[in-house]
């Protein structure tokens, strides 16, 4: 853990506002499943995490891999403000020579753990590490946030079969459950309930969880430490595009950024002022997309 | 005159594999071996036996396999990992791609069951693609070794290179085609004859047919060099090109496709920089099917006698 000066609250805001600013900077990218995640990345990097940003590679760091690679823009500007890198290098995401690559890639950056962006892969690398941390009886926790479509991808049960056969308990899963996928919503393309019996099913230690709720996630994740021999999820329901009502379960806006005008827009209802989004959605002015 | 040619069958690869495997668990305790569910066949149940501890079989499941290598090595550990080579490769791929190949992960990938000579399970179980996948990914280094001494030598310098390594190995028992003394080297080719009329560039099972070949041509008076090319990649250009130049016609012989393996990597390099006639032996884009491995190989073309043949098209194709 850290020493932060803000408040989980206030930096969960700053992240939102910077996911914003950087995704409109670059012109491409995936709003609506970085909002969705910010209060989980940002338990993850100002409470659970025990880490260093000035010294990433330190060998006894606690370990954390999205497997939800489109999601990097919340890590990223969860990252800048714990002190990994400027803040003023967000402005170069999926630029030419940026560190801030579209899609996280250790090359760039090592601190991301592993190379993502193809869908269901990343729980079988964050197992394979606590595989390693419960060979070597590391006091190390391996964290890994997943999407709620990776769970179609039967590499995930593979993993999640493995996990749990091998009750590897230092491993720590988040399932960012924000019921949309990119061509619209997980319950007409293929639902996934009953997901909590599931993921129980396996033999992992399953909460549920507000995924906006910063108390109920710190809570969750203290408490998953507790339970020795299963490896443990926290399926965290969440709201696609959470924090900017026009992004809000628009699944438009699952791969498509903010123009300049949305971001004046969205970062002044981020400070509590949601009138230039509301006279945008009355102009007609936000596309929709998904159910 | 060459010494003749006598058929010395040795261990099977995916055998030489298995045992020093093993060897290299008891000095290194960093080596950690997965398998899906066919370390029977793969022989990685030798190091299994020994290394309890070190050994996972992840069941039938080779996408979650691969990650879970890519993890391993990540917390600073060497995985071996082995499956046949149509399920770790094909069945794999995208695994290989970004858990092992863009981050360039110290993962050492031991295939058996590469090529038709695996028999009689059929085309299901015949891998014919995977140097050719394997080749294209960035950062690989691919080999086919050609008997024991050379799998052996391979899998324990595989530990000394830190990245990706994808070695192939085969089924049935492999003549000897080298001295147990023999240092090998990924990415430096051998000079197993030297001749004047023709190259012949080989691995695998497909060197010792090379060597059958060299001696069927001395017959009608014509001589050929042949090169057992163990790595494909990095391919060893220098040695090709200068036994190329000094012969001036090339066929390479391989137990795979055609497209991709190879001969292709080798007529990427003739192409660039010494363009001789190239006559290719391996599979000619189909696949195969159940019978004895033998049977198999003559069926497909992949004889000593074929290489031969060929070896008589490249050379009057010379101006």
């Amino acid at each position: 853990m850290i020493a932060v000066v803000m408040e989980l609250p206030a930096v969960a805001l700053e992240i939102r506002k910077e996911v914003i600013r950087m995704l409109a900077q670059s012109g491409s990218g995936h709003p609506g499943g970085s909002l969705s995640a910010v209060e989980i990345t940002t338990c993850l990097y100002f409470h659970a995490l025990r880490h260093d940003p000035k010294n990433p590679q330190w060998e006894d760091r606690d370990r954390f891999v999205l497997s939800k690679g489109h999601g990097v823009p919340v890590v990223y500007a969860a990252m800048a403000i714990a002190g990994y890198f400027p803040k003023e290098l967000l402005g170069t995401l999926r630029k030419l020579g940026s560190p801030l690559q579209g899609h996280p890639d250790t090359r760039f950056m090592p601190a991301l753990e592993a190379c993502t962006g193809s869908l269901g892969q990343g729980l079988s690398i964050a197992t394979g590490i606590a595989l390693a941390t419960q060979m070597d009886k590391k006091d190390r926790w391996v964290y890994a946030l997943i999407s709620d479509s990776e769970n179609e991808e039967g590499q995930t049960w593979e993993a999640a079969g493995f996990a749990g056969f091998h009750r590897l308990d230092r491993l720590i899963a988040i399932l960012d459950y924000n019921k949309f996928q990119l061509d619209g919503a997980i319950k007409d393309i293929q639902d996934l309930e009953p997901l909590r019996a599931k993921w129980e099913s396996f033999r992992w230690n399953v909460q549920e969880v507000d995924g906006h709720s910063i108390p109920e996630l710190k809570a969750a994740l203290d408490k998953a430490k507790q339970v020795k021999g299963q490896p443990h999820m926290i399926i965290a329901h969440t709201v696609k595009g959470k924090g900017v009502s026009f992004m809000e379960n628009n699944n438009y806006f699952h791969g498509v950024a903010p123009t300049q005008e949305e971001m004046q827009a969205a970062l002044k209802e981020l400070d509590g002022d949601p009138s230039l989004s509301n006279a945008m959605v009355a102009a007609g002015k936000i596309k929709k997309g998904g159910k | 005159m060459e010494k003749a040619l006598e058929k010395k069958m040795g261990l099977a690869t995916r055998d030489a594999y298995g045992q020093a495997l093993a060897e290299l668990g008891r000095v290194n305790s960093k080596i950690i071996v997965l398998d899906g569910d066919l370390s029977a066949s793969t022989k990685t149940n030798l190091f299994a036996k020994e290394f309890p501890d070190r050994f996972f079989n992840v069941g039938v499941a080779e996408a979650n396999l691969v990650g879970l290598a890519g993890g391993l090595a990540q917390a600073g550990k060497i995985p071996f990992i082995s499956s046949f080579a149509c399920f770790m490769v094909c069945r794999a791929y995208d695994q290989l791609r970004m858990a092992v190949a863009v981050p360039h992960a110290n993962v050492k990938v031991v295939t058996s069951h590469g090529g038709i000579s695996v028999g009689e399970d059929g085309a299901s179980q015949q891998s014919i693609e995977d140097v050719a996948l394997m080749v294209s990914m960035p950062g690989f280094i691919v080999a086919v070794p050609s008997d024991e001494h050379c799998t052996r030598a391979l899998v324990k310098q595989a530990v000394e290179i830190k990245g990706p390594v994808y070695i192939r190995t085969g089924r049935p028992k492999a003549p000897l085609v080298h001295e147990a003394t023999t240092s090998f080297s990924f990415g430096k080719g051998i000079l197993l004859r030297k001749g004047k009329d023709v190259t012949l560039v080989a691995n695998g099972l497909m060197v010792f047919e090379a060597l059958w070949a060299a001696e069927e041509l001395e017959k009608s008076g014509l001589s050929a060099s042949v090169i057992d090319m163990h790595t494909v990649k990095p391919l060893d250009e220098d040695l090709l090109i200068a036994q190329a130049e000094a012969t001036g016609a090339v066929v390479t012989a391989e137990e795979h496709q055609v497209w991709g393996g190879l001969g292709a990597a080798v007529a990427s390099a003739l192409g660039r920089k010494c363009p001789v006639p190239q006559e290719l032996v391996g599979i000619q884009d189909t696949y195969a099917e159940s019978g004895k491995p033998e049977e198999l190989l003559e069926k497909y073309g992949l004889t000593g006698q074929r290489i031969a043949e060929a070896a008589r098209r490249a050379i009057q194709r010379k101006r």
